[in-house]
């Protein structure tokens, strides 16, 4: 099968470099499958998994926000931060759920609101990755 | 002259002065080396941003993002990064000493600026001086990490969306070699001197062109003030280095010469006593 070079570049360096048959994350505006071959794209990331299937074994990573860009050879997933499902801190996570859960309750000014909820979602992404339940 | 014990106490505070400078000289050795390997490990998620941007804001001319367009100037942003730290040589002094010139050949008034300052150095030496320091961040580890400065960059990003101030210009010390770190003033809004990069790719956007820069730009503006903070991380390690190593050399050499002066002191006192013991002889006989 055809595949296409994959590599998530985080300001603290690369995280992720291989060769994948299929990436498959989610995009702002839905549902995004790249296959080998693709038209040049960039679309902007949500908070999500991004799903890598090499020959039959998928790969996920928990990537915050930032954007993908894809031309016929390469797949490039720039991001603020990224984590390998094996190198993510589940405890630490789960501390980082329940802290921002705290501070949405407490309701303070706006601006506390949006980064709570960011990183409620950050966190919620990185325990479904952890765990496996995508 | 000074005396013989005067002088052995001097020797003996040098050496030890000389042995923590050369301590502080490998930590600063090994921080630097690190440091050198995070700015390297930066440069691909850097040139990677930069070519995309290159090619969007290239390829949509007409496209008015606020980050984009040069507007008339009333108030003018300076992020300022120092060290926590002095014992640098002229690291914090040399980028203190550009920007404040700067700043008092451009602006009559506190009213025309703002200061954002990274490091301790640079918080005390605008806070001193009574200079409208916006946003402050200090105690940043030896090797940051992009989280730890994101919040400060995401400020620094949204003042200048929200118009508090107008332009953001960058001062640093940028990292040329072990020996050689060069003050740098670089204009990091409005995003005005993007170059395309040699090879443009014409991208499909999803959903548009607009929407992506909403994302990019803050993203690509925050990461130039990490770049820069990489940057002068590294300068701040090889100039304390230099600095200590200066240090320690300067520190063999007065132990040289003070031994010098200690070795013909303590001749000068046998000489004389053996003029002593002679003339007490002759004079008995």
């Amino acid at each position: 099968m055809k595949t296409v070079k994959v590599s998530i570049v985080t300001p603290d360096g690369p995280v992720y470099d291989a060769e994948v048959e299929m990436v498959s994350t989610k995009a702002k505006s839905g549902e995004l499958g790249i296959l080998p071959g693709h038209i040049p794209l960039v679309a902007p990331l949500e908070i999500a998994a991004v799903r890598l299937k090499n020959g039959g074994q998928t790969e996920y990573i928990a990537v915050n926000g930032g954007f993908l860009e894809v031309r016929p050879d390469v797949v490039t997933i720039l991001a603020q931060s990224a984590e390998q499902a094996e190198s993510i801190d589940l405890a630490r996570a789960q501390a980082a759920k329940a802290r921002a859960e705290k501070r949405l309750q407490d309701k303070q000014d706006n601006i506390d609101a949006t980064r709570a909820e960011l990183a409620l979602q950050r966190a919620v992404n990185r325990i479904a990755i952890a765990e496996k339940k995508y | 002259m000074a005396s013989l014990r005067d002088i052995k106490s001097r020797i003996t505070s040098t050496k030890k002065t000389s042995q923590i400078t050369k301590a502080m000289q490998m930590v600063s050795a090994s921080k630097w080396s690190r440091a050198e390997g995070n700015a390297k490990a930066f440069v691909p998620y850097m040139e990677k941003i930069q070519e995309v941007v290159a090619s969007i804001a290239s390829g949509s001319k007409n496209s008015s993002h606020p980050m984009l367009v040069s507007r008339p100037v009333k108030k003018t942003g300076y992020l300022v990064i120092t060290s926590d730290r002095g014992l640098a040589g002229a690291y914090n002094s040399s980028v203190l000493r550009h920007t404040l010139q700067t700043i008092n050949s451009r602006h009559k008034s506190q009213d025309e600026y703002a200061i954002i300052a990274i490091g301790r150095v640079g918080r005390d030496f605008f806070v001193n001086r009574n200079m409208n320091v916006a946003l402050e961040i200090v105690g940043l580890s030896d090797q940051p990490s992009f989280s730890d400065i994101s919040d400060l960059a995401k400020s620094a990003v949204g003042l200048f969306s929200q118009g508090t101030y107008d332009e953001l210009y960058m001062y640093y010390n940028h990292y040329v070699s072990a020996i050689q770190q060069d003050v740098t003033e670089t204009k990091l809004l409005p995003l005005t001197d993007i170059q395309p990069s040699g090879k443009l790719t014409s991208y499909e956007f999803e959903p548009s062109a607009e929407e992506i820069l909403e994302v990019l730009l803050p993203q690509y503006a925050e990461s130039l003030i990490y770049g820069a903070l990489l940057d002068g991380k590294a300068s701040e390690h090889a100039a304390r280095m230099t600095a200590m190593k200066n240090a320690t050399d300067n520190a063999a050499e007065l132990i040289d010469s003070l031994s010098l002066v200690y070795n013909r002191a303590r001749q000068a006192a046998i000489t004389q006593e053996i003029t002593e013991i002679v003339g007490g002889a002759a004079a008995l006989e």
